[in-house]
C-alpha cells in the first residue's frame, strides 16, 4: 500500500515536473522562432544597406528624416519595454489588476509608436516620396514597414492577452503566453535599435 | 530556496534589473541622437560611436530585458541560439555588403 502511494506521488511529481518543462520548452521554441525572424530582418537590412545610395535622383535620407520625430518614437518604444517588464513581474506575482494596467500602458505606447510611423509614411507618400520612387525608398519602406507590421501584430496579440487575463486570470498557460509576448516585444525593441542606428542616424548624418 | 530565487530572477527579472536596463538604454539612445543632431564631431568619429553604442545597447537589452544568461540551462540554450543567429547575420549582411560594394567599385561607380 505504502509502495503504491509512493508510486502515485512519484508519478504526480514527475507529471508536474514535465508540465514545468513544457512551459519552458514553449518559451524556448518561441525564442527559436524569433531567431529565424532575426534572419528575415537581417536580409531586409542587407537589402537596405546595398540600395540606400540608389536614390534615382530623388530624395535621400538626409532630406526626409526628422530626428526629433524619430527620437519620440524611440522613447515611446523604450518606455513600453519597461512597462511590459513590470507587467511580467506583476503577472508572476499573480497581481491581475496591476498586470492589466501595465499591459494597457504598454499597448498605448505601442499604439503611439505605430500612429507616428503611419503618419510618417503618409507624409512621405503625400509629398511624392512613396516606395515606388527609388530603390532607396523601396528598401526603406520595406524595412521600417516590416518592423511596423511586427509591432502591429504585437498590439493585436496584446489585446487578446488582456482579454484572456481579464477573463481567465493568471493561470500557468496564460503566464507562458505572456512570456512569449514579452520576448516578442523586447525583441522588436532590439530590432528598432538597429533601425534607428542604421536607417535614421546614419541616413541623417 | 536561494537557488530557486536566483533562477526566478534570471528567468524573468526584478524591478531593479528592469530599471537598470531602462536607465542604461535611455543613456545609450540619447548619446547617439545627440552626436548626430549636434553634428559637432567628424563623420568617422560619429559613425563608429553610434555603431558601438548600438551594439552595447543591444547587449543591455539582451541581458536586462530578455534575461539571456549562461547560468541556467534554459538561459544557456537561448544564449547559444542567439550567438549562432548573430554569426549567420554577420555573414549574410557583412558578406552581401562587401560583395555588392566591391562590384560597384569594379563597375567604376
Amino acid at each position: 500500500m505504502s509502495t503504491l502511494s509512493v508510486n502515485v506521488e512519484a508519478i504526480s511529481t514527475h507529471q508536474a515536473h514535465e508540465h514545468h518543462d513544457t512551459s519552458g520548452d514553449t518559451v524556448f521554441g518561441f525564442w527559436l522562432y524569433l531567431m529565424t525572424d532575426c534572419l528575415l530582418f537581417a536580409s531586409f537590412f542587407a537589402t537596405y544597406a546595398v540600395l540606400f545610395m540608389n536614390t534615382a535622383g530623388g530624395v535621400s535620407g538626409k532630406d526626409i528624416f526628422e530626428l526629433d520625430f524619430v527620437a519620440i518614437e524611440t522613447a515611446a518604444l523604450l518606455v513600453s519595454s519597461i512597462t511590459f517588464g513590470f507587467a511580467m513581474i506583476a503577472a508572476h506575482s499573480h497581481k491581475k489588476a496591476l498586470t492589466l494596467v501595465f499591459l494597457a500602458i504598454t499597448f498605448c505606447l505601442g499604439a503611439v509608436f505605430i500612429g507616428m510611423e503611419i503618419y510618417e509614411f503618409q507624409h512621405l507618400i503625400a509629398h511624392g516620396n512613396g516606395p515606388q520612387q527609388s530603390a532607396f525608398l523601396s528598401s526603406f519602406f520595406a524595412l521600417v514597414g516590416l518592423h511596423g507590421l511586427h509591432v502591429t501584430a504585437g498590439l493585436i496579440w496584446m489585446t487578446i492577452m488582456m482579454i484572456e487575463v481579464a477573463r481567465r486570470g493568471l493561470g500557468k498557460a496564460t503566464v507562458t503566453r505572456l512570456s512569449c509576448l514579452s520576448l516578442f516585444w523586447h525583441f522588436l525593441d532590439i530590432v528598432w535599435i538597429c533601425v534607428f542606428t542604421v536607417v535614421y542616424l546614419m541616413g541623417a548624418m | 530556496m536561494s537557488n530557486n530565487e536566483t533562477h526566478h530572477d534570471a528567468s524573468h527579472g526584478s524591478v531593479k534589473s528592469y530599471l537598470i536596463g531602462f536607465v542604461l538604454s535611455i543613456i545609450l539612445t540619447a548619446i547617439p541622437f545627440y552626436l548626430v543632431m549636434s553634428g559637432d564631431y567628424s563623420k568617422v568619429t560619429t559613425l563608429w560611436s553610434i555603431v558601438s553604442l548600438a551594439i552595447i545597447q543591444i547587449w543591455v537589452h539582451l541581458k536586462y530585458f530578455l534575461h539571456l544568461n549562461f547560468i541556467t540551462e534554459d538561459g544557456r540554450a537561448s544564449s547559444f541560439s542567439f550567438l549562432f543567429s548573430a554569426l549567420i547575420i554577420i555573414m549574410v549582411v557583412g558578406l552581401s555588403v562587401w560583395i555588392i560594394y566591391a562590384s560597384n567599385a569594379m563597375m567604376m561607380y
